[in-house]
């Protein structure tokens, strides 16, 4: 047998994503992942693929990935469920109007479209909003995607290049040697951790989990055209301490409304809290109140995987780990599905060498050593 | 949410096994309301005035009554209507009631639960069991209680387990012409099971009511139904294929019975965080569950039938007010072995795993068709990448035939356990109904007459 060029372990949407771009590049790629998909963040997160400015190297990974998912778009299944819906930033009040007049403009200097609307171009928009509300901001680029599909997908194509599956634990990683739950080994000359939000195999990655709550209804077909968030949303998502929720429903292709989210921090169970859930519906309640009668098929919940500085860790784990055969891939917090795609291009062209689209730098893992501190924005 | 209504005891299921437990809790002093989602008591066999076919029916339906008068007399409260969809937290939970003006949530706070839920029939798959005119063996028994006439209609009832001769016996006596009762398993395994019934004179003797009320149909063991043919009118059949494993026939027909036994409604046990043994809720001798102040009766912890819920439900109710259930307990035992003869003579054949086609719809909510589970792995992955068990029933129907066909277990149970309305699960009170009152239409409270 030819000898592996690289291990990923974990296969959400992440691993899977880069495990595919390996496979692109004609090499022998091993994917070891602890079971099914369930479990994993991609299962429970809600597929949005948005553009997100809460700091330019976010903005910049994120229109990148974006930029990626378009380009795949073409050649995804009908079941991964792609609708590029357009998001809008719902603003409440005129001191929201002034933030979303400050990030077109920050959007604009990123080369992205978006278009102001105002309160009657908003209640147009989506009629099931509540009156009142001051205006928004679309940004019609954003998409929705079922990512469980997605990530089988890509995974799928990895198999179609050769990828090899082993369905176990990894339980420990280290110069090019990958042990397995069940005793034995596996070696590549480079290992990529594609961990989500677990980071036994190298605790240094310094990974959190923000516990988040989503609900899913019957189909309301029309209901609902875009993914509309909060513009509060930011504010409630960089909350550190506290526990946080934030209006943000999703119109599925199935006719099915997904609604979110809120954010707990050091909590990693998956029991459904009904407190927290509460304040969330009555967010979403608050600005459409036509959701009262909406039946509800099912609640979850799922983690996010945050870093301290809230980007994720994308390259070598030099600086955490003395460990040259060891690569990151994680800490995507709630952008993982949107930033997927991008994240495996940025890897894959860091192991050879490859210049990226973008400037890699401020996702090195490397940042989070203290005494080896990356400068970037 | 209205404020809570607080209760020693806390029942849910108005089925036989409920009113058993409500009944003796309350008898001997405890403070018990029963929930149950049904406009009226009486679970899957009392539902309605009307109980299978002459004269079991007569003498079924005075039972039915007296042990409802008894429940009335020992002052619990039943509330019909109360779905119950969740659980929120230890010693609460929630329910959900539909009313002209809207929907409603409450919640209810216990010392003690009783779990009574019953069960549901099994459906297996077969190349058009979606089709108008083929129902559930339980799912026709009901419409035709509802009203729906079957009279003059030539209907197959097919599948597996007692309530075959049962419901067949009722709908001929409804007046339908129930040409043919298929049953899956073999006359050899169901031997055993009769002759176990010697010992049970009563059930014998059901048994023997049911087949001559039923002299013009033919019983088949060992068959089963491959197929079902629509009519040209695409609203009835035309006809069933059916088979035997070597030989195929066709039996023209214009509705088709078909139901595989029954599952436990284990949902809301699972959901409290009881545990499960073999599928089935685990009991100790005085129906406890492995969760403290939760006990469990009927069939939840084995699909046992009528007098087993009954007793089950007097051990539970008794047991809340601490008071002696050994006397039961040998006749609940001799129960519990019928049960086990029942799982044994009424068990699966593997020949039915082949009869869905590719095309063959597995989940009704999501439209999934058995082709489309051919996943390699276990059923957290064909729910996700297929999206069967995802919609409305929750897997309810399809779990248990994916788990057949498939032998991978639906997963997780969460709130809501029903599809409920979003402000069912907010502490929103803007339109909530006035505080836990009496409705005249789902109470069915007396004073304590004689
Ligand atoms: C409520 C919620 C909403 C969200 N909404 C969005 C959204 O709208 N848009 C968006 O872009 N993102 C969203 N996210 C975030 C997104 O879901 C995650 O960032 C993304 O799924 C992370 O993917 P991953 O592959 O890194 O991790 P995971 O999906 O968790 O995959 C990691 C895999 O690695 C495996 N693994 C870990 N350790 C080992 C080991 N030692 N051996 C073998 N296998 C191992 C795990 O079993 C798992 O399968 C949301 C998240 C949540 C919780
Ligand atoms: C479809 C069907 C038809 C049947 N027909 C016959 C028949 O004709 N003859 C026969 O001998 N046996 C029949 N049986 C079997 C019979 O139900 C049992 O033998 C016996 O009734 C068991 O009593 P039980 O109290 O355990 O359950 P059940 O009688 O099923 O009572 C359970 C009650 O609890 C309610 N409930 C369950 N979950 C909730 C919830 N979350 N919130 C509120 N209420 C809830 C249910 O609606 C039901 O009213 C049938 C069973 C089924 C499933």
């Amino acid at each position: 047998m030819k000898p592996l060029d690289v291990l990923i372990v974990g296969a959400g949407i992440v691993g899977s994503s880069v495990a595919r771009e390996c496979a692109l590049l004609g090499w022998r790629v091993g994917v070891v992942t602890g079971g099914t998909l369930a479990g994993s963040s991609t299962v429970a997160g809600m597929g949005h693929v948005v553009v997100m400015d809460d700091s330019p190297a976010q903005l910049a990974l994120t229109a990148y990935s974006q930029s990626v998912w378009r380009e795949l778009v073409p050649q995804l299944p009908k079941v991964t469920e792609y609708e590029q819906c357009g998001t809008i930033w719902v603003a409440a009040d005129h001191d929201e109007m002034a933030e979303v007049q400050a990030r077109h403009e920050v959007y604009a200097r990123g080369g992205l479209e978006t278009r102001v609307l105002s309160a009657s171009d908003l209640a147009a928009a989506e009629p099931n909003l509540r009156s009142g509300l001051a205006g928004g901001l679309l940004v019609p680029a954003d998409g929705v995607i079922y990512q469980p599909a997605a990530a089988a997908y890509f995974l799928h194509q990895a198999q179609q290049h050769g990828a090899e599956i082993f369905p176990l634990r990894a339980t420990a990683a280290a110069h090019g040697v990958l042990r397995l739950a069940d005793g034995t080994s596996l070696a590549a000359p480079r290992i990529v951790l594609a961990v989500g939000a677990e980071c036994e195999l190298l605790p240094a990655m310094q990974i959190q989990r923000r516990k988040g709550h989503l609900v899913i209804s019957d189909r309301y077909p029309g209901f609902l055209r875009h993914q509309l968030v909060e513009l509060g949303y930011l504010k409630s998502a960089h909350k550190v301490a506290e526990d946080s929720v934030a209006f943000n429903i999703q119109p599925r292709q199935t006719g099915q409304l997904l609604i979110g989210s809120s954010r707990q921090y050091g909590n990693s169970d998956s029991e459904i809290e009904t407190a927290i859930m509460q304040r969330m519906i009555d967010r979403a309640l608050d600005y459409m109140p036509g959701l009262r009668n909406v039946s509800i098929l099912r609640a979850w919940t799922g983690s996010r995987a945050a870093t301290p500085d809230k980007l994720p860790l994308i390259g070598p784990a030099k600086g955490l780990a003395d460990d040259d055969t060891l690569w990151l891939a994680a800490g995507f917090e709630g952008l993982g599905i949107t930033n997927a795609p991008g994240a495996a291009r940025l890897l894959v062209n860091a192991m050879v060498g490859r210049a990226s689209a973008i400037d890699a730098t401020p996702y090195l893992p490397a940042r989070l050593n203290a005494g080896a501190a990356v400068a970037y924005a | 949410m209205s404020p809570p209504s607080t209760t020693d005891v806390l029942v849910v299921g108005a089925g036989p096994a409920g009113i058993a437990a409500a009944t003796a809790a309350a008898e001997h002093g405890r403070k018990v309301i029963v929930l149950d989602d049904n406009r009226k008591p009486g679970g899957q066999i009392w539902r309605d005035s009307s109980v299978i076919a002459s004269p079991a029916r007569s003498a079924s339906g005075s039972r039915k009554q007296r042990a409802i008068d008894r429940l009335q007399r020992s002052g619990a409260t039943l509330l019909s209507g109360h779905t119950v969809f969740s659980a929120s937290a230890s010693g609460q939970l929630e329910t959900l009631r539909e009313l002209a003006t809207g929907s409603f949530a409450e919640r209810f706070r216990f010392e003690q639960l009783i779990l009574a839920t019953g069960a549901r029939e099994r459906f297996l798959p077969f190349p058009g069991w979606t089709l108008p005119g083929v129902f559930g063996v339980g799912g026709l028994q009901a419409l035709v209680r509802a009203g729906y006439s079957v009279a003059g209609k030539r209907i197959i009832v097919a599948g597996t387990g007692p309530l075959l001769l049962a419901v067949a016996a009722h709908l001929s006596h409804d007046g339908a012409n129930v040409v043919a009762v298929i049953e899956q398993a073999a006359l050899s395994s169901l031997i055993p099971f009769a002759a176990s019934l010697w010992r049970q004179p009563s059930k014998l003797l059901q048994g023997a009511q049911y087949r001559a009320s039923l002299s013009s149909a033919s019983y088949r063991t060992a068959a089963w139904v491959a197929e079902a043919i629509p009519a040209t009118d695409g609203r009835s059949l035309s006809a069933v294929r059916i088979t035997d494993g070597k030989r195929t026939w066709t039996e023209p027909c214009d509705l088709l019975a078909c139901g595989y036994h029954l599952v436990p409604n284990t949902e809301l046990a699972e959901l409290i965080g009881c545990t499960l043994q073999r599928g089935f809720v685990q009991v100790d001798e005085q129906q406890r569950t492995s969760v403290p102040n939760v006990f469990c009766a009927g069939e939840p912890t084995g699909i046992a039938g009528l007098e087993a819920a009954l007793l089950q439900g007097e051990i539970a109710g008794r047991a809340c007010a601490g008071v002696a259930t050994a006397s039961l307990r040998s006749r609940a035992n001799k129960e519990q072995a019928f049960a086990r003869g029942l799982a044994r003579a009424f068990a699966l054949r593997p020949e039915l795993r082949q009869l869905p086609q590719p095309g063959t719809i597995v989940c009704r909510c999501e439209d999934v068709a058995f082709a489309n589970l051919q996943h390699p792995s276990g059923w957290a992955d064909i729910k996700l990448q297929t999206r069967c068990g995802m919609g409305p029933c929750q897997a309810r129907v399809c779990g248990p035939a994916v788990e057949f066909l498939l032998g991978s277990k639906p997963s997780s149970v969460r709130q809501p356990l029903y599809p409920v309305p979003l402000h069912a699960l907010t502490a929103t009170t803007e339109h909530a109904p006035e505080p836990f009152k009496v409705e005249p239409e789902s109470i069915h409270k007396v004073e304590e007459t004689a």
